[in-house]
């Protein structure tokens, strides 16, 4: 138990008129681990990725990322220290391209975002990267299509090469394999596990033999609050956890 | 669908097509003939609109901002313009950047407070601020109250050349009016732009890969801003005249109109729309008041019909880009 961690909650709690929706978390995620949070709907997953990523603001408790206190905030600077996350529903820019999707992420990172006097053929200078990383989630007959026309499951890897464009030490993935056929999710599950190799990742997810396959450590929530914490064996033999979530019985 | 087909195929967008190369052309060497057949004052009111408009659509059509107080900075800026070629005795050139500045200052202020909301709470707040400075229009003694400021002169360019000659006026509005289309399409095809579209198009994932957006933003406003009074000194100057209409809330409406018309988020469309209204003001003025129902019907059928305006419309049908 002597890995680093890279990112810690201390009593984490976000009230919603007086509704505990994340009630006092403590999480640990330790550095180049796969981390799932599970729970079943309403456990405050999704609640906790916005508190994490600064989407919505902790009515308590502390976030360090890095050694670094990042409670107070703003959403794009928690980004730029690193710590980059994908949401629920697929979170391309439908309008633009697959290319102009990636670049805009390129162009975040080596920064000209706000040179409105130059021509876009500036932008030109990205598009090496910006082929490598859509080869790499397997997008490459599709660089010039609108995102908005890509199949679903396409979209989700679209959104993780856009986010892996920004080279993030950690990502934050929000049930990267929602709604997703069998074929996409096994392409899915492999994108994750290749992406993990040098960096750590904290996902929420539902289908829990994906959970099994990619995670390290698991992360159980339920009404706020963790209910239990370890590897899948450890976690799917807790008796509270199988009564919880899984429901007796389950395998 | 057709150019996907192709794995690995050109990976560039050039920075600019040639469709609107040549639309360019065309509306340039339109320009340059038309006052040998229209009379050359009507041109340039629908120049200065144009510019007016293609300023609003760099907000409404490419960062989705809707403000509903651009007569703001048009008419601030006319007033501008205005005092300071009569009473300060500017030469036209400096009496129009005047007028642009104080908008760009303006925007600066209203775009401050405006965009920390969104959708029609940011048009709310444009159109509040802009109502509170036209009735200070109506207040202030140097603005001329209802009479406005008339009979301002139109001095010599630079100090040379006699803006009273009307070529020579039409002349330099049509320079003005390519500057700042030429300007306003750079912004929208630059490493800038391309940032305010992933705006448009996901607000909450620009932030998410650490964009600041609310800084584009209000850059996008100012910008929109100066350029919308660019073109409010440019028509103080050519009508000799700045008054309250061109700071009412209904020329606020007006301009949401030129872009609708003529296609939200193209290039050419804000000048379609701005040409298709002021020659319907023009031409139709003996109705009278039935000026304003035609031109309700028109914004109530493109709403309907064609909302992607005449010129979103020409572009769509033929897959080109204008």
């Amino acid at each position: 138990m002597s890995a680093e961690i890279i990112l810690e909650t201390e009593d984490l709690t976000k009230e919603f008129a007086g509704f505990a929706a994340v009630g006092g978390v403590d999480l640990r995620v330790a550095r180049g681990s796969i981390h799932a949070l599970i729970g079943p709907n309403g456990a405050g997953k999704t609640t906790c990725f916005n508190l994490l990523t600064k989407f919505l603001s902790p009515t308590r408790g502390r976030i360090v990322f890095k050694g670094q206190n990042i409670t107070d905030m703003q959403p794009a600077d928690v980004a730029r220290l690193g710590l980059v996350r994908s949401f629920q529903i697929s979170a391309v820019f439908p309008h633009m391209t697959v290319l102009e999707n990636v670049r805009i992420a390129l162009q975040r990172l080596r920064g000209n975002s706000m040179d409105f006097w130059r021509s876009r053929a500036v932008l030109d200078q990205y598009n090496d990267r910006a082929m490598e990383l859509i080869a790499d989630v397997g997008l490459t007959e599709f660089t010039n299509w609108n995102a908005v026309e890509l199949p679903y499951g396409r979209k989700r890897a679209l959104e993780i090469a856009t986010t892996l464009a920004l080279d993030p030490e950690m990502l934050l993935l929000d049930e990267p394999t929602a709604g997703m056929g069998h074929e996409d999710i096994e392409r899915i599950s492999q994108l994750i596990k290749r992406v993990a190799a040098n960096r750590t990742v904290l996902m929420v997810e539902h289908n829990l033999s994906v959970v099994a396959d990619l995670s390290d450590t698991i992360t159980v929530l339920t009404r706020g609050r963790v209910l239990a914490e370890g590897d899948y064996a450890t976690v799917s033999n807790n008796p509270e956890v199988r009564e919880a979530y899984m429901g007796v019985g389950h395998a | 669908m057709t150019t996907a087909a192709t794995p690995m195929s050109v990976v560039t967008m050039p920075a600019r097509s040639r469709s609107e190369v040549i639309a360019f052309a065309v509306m340039v060497a339109l320009l340059l003939i038309a006052p040998v057949f229209i009379y050359p004052l009507f041109l340039m009111k629908a120049l200065c609109f144009a510019l007016f408009a293609c300023a609003f659509n760099l907000l409404l059509g490419y960062v989705g901002l809707l403000s509903f107080g651009h007569a703001l900075y048009f008419g601030w800026a006319s007033y501008v313009s205005a005092y300071a070629a009569k009473v300060l005795g500017f030469n036209p050139e400096f009496a129009i950047l005047a007028g642009a500045l104080t908008a760009a200052v303006l925007g600066l202020v209203a775009g401050s407070l405006a965009i920390r909301r969104q959708g029609i709470y940011f048009a709310m707040i444009t159109l509040a601020l802009a109502q509170m400075m036209y009735f200070f229009a109506v207040q202030a003694p140097f603005t001329g109250g209802e009479d406005g400021i008339q009979s301002v002169p139109r001095g010599y360019l630079f100090g040379l050349i006699d803006l009273g000659q009307p070529l020579a006026m039409y002349g330099t509005v049509l320079v003005i009016f390519l500057g700042g289309f030429l300007a306003i399409y750079r912004i929208i095809h630059s490493p800038f732009g391309e940032v305010l579209k992933a705006i448009r198009e996901n607000e909450p994932r620009a932030i998410s890969l650490g964009y600041k957006t609310d800084r584009h933003k209000l850059i996008a406003f100012v910008l929109s801003a100066t350029f919308a009074g660019l073109a409010g000194g440019t028509k103080a100057i050519v009508f000799q005249l700045a008054s309250l209409t061109d700071v009412d809330w209904p020329m606020s409406g007006e301009v949401v109109l030129m872009a609708l018309v003529g296609g939200l988020g193209t290039v050419f469309g804000p000048v379609v729309g701005a040409v298709i209204v002021v020659a319907m003001q023009n031409y139709l003025a003996q109705v009278g008041q039935w000026v304003l129902v035609i031109q309700g019907v028109i914004f109530v059928a493109c709403v309907l019909l064609f909302r992607r305006g005449i010129v979103g419309e020409l572009a769509a049908r033929l897959r080109i880009k204008l």
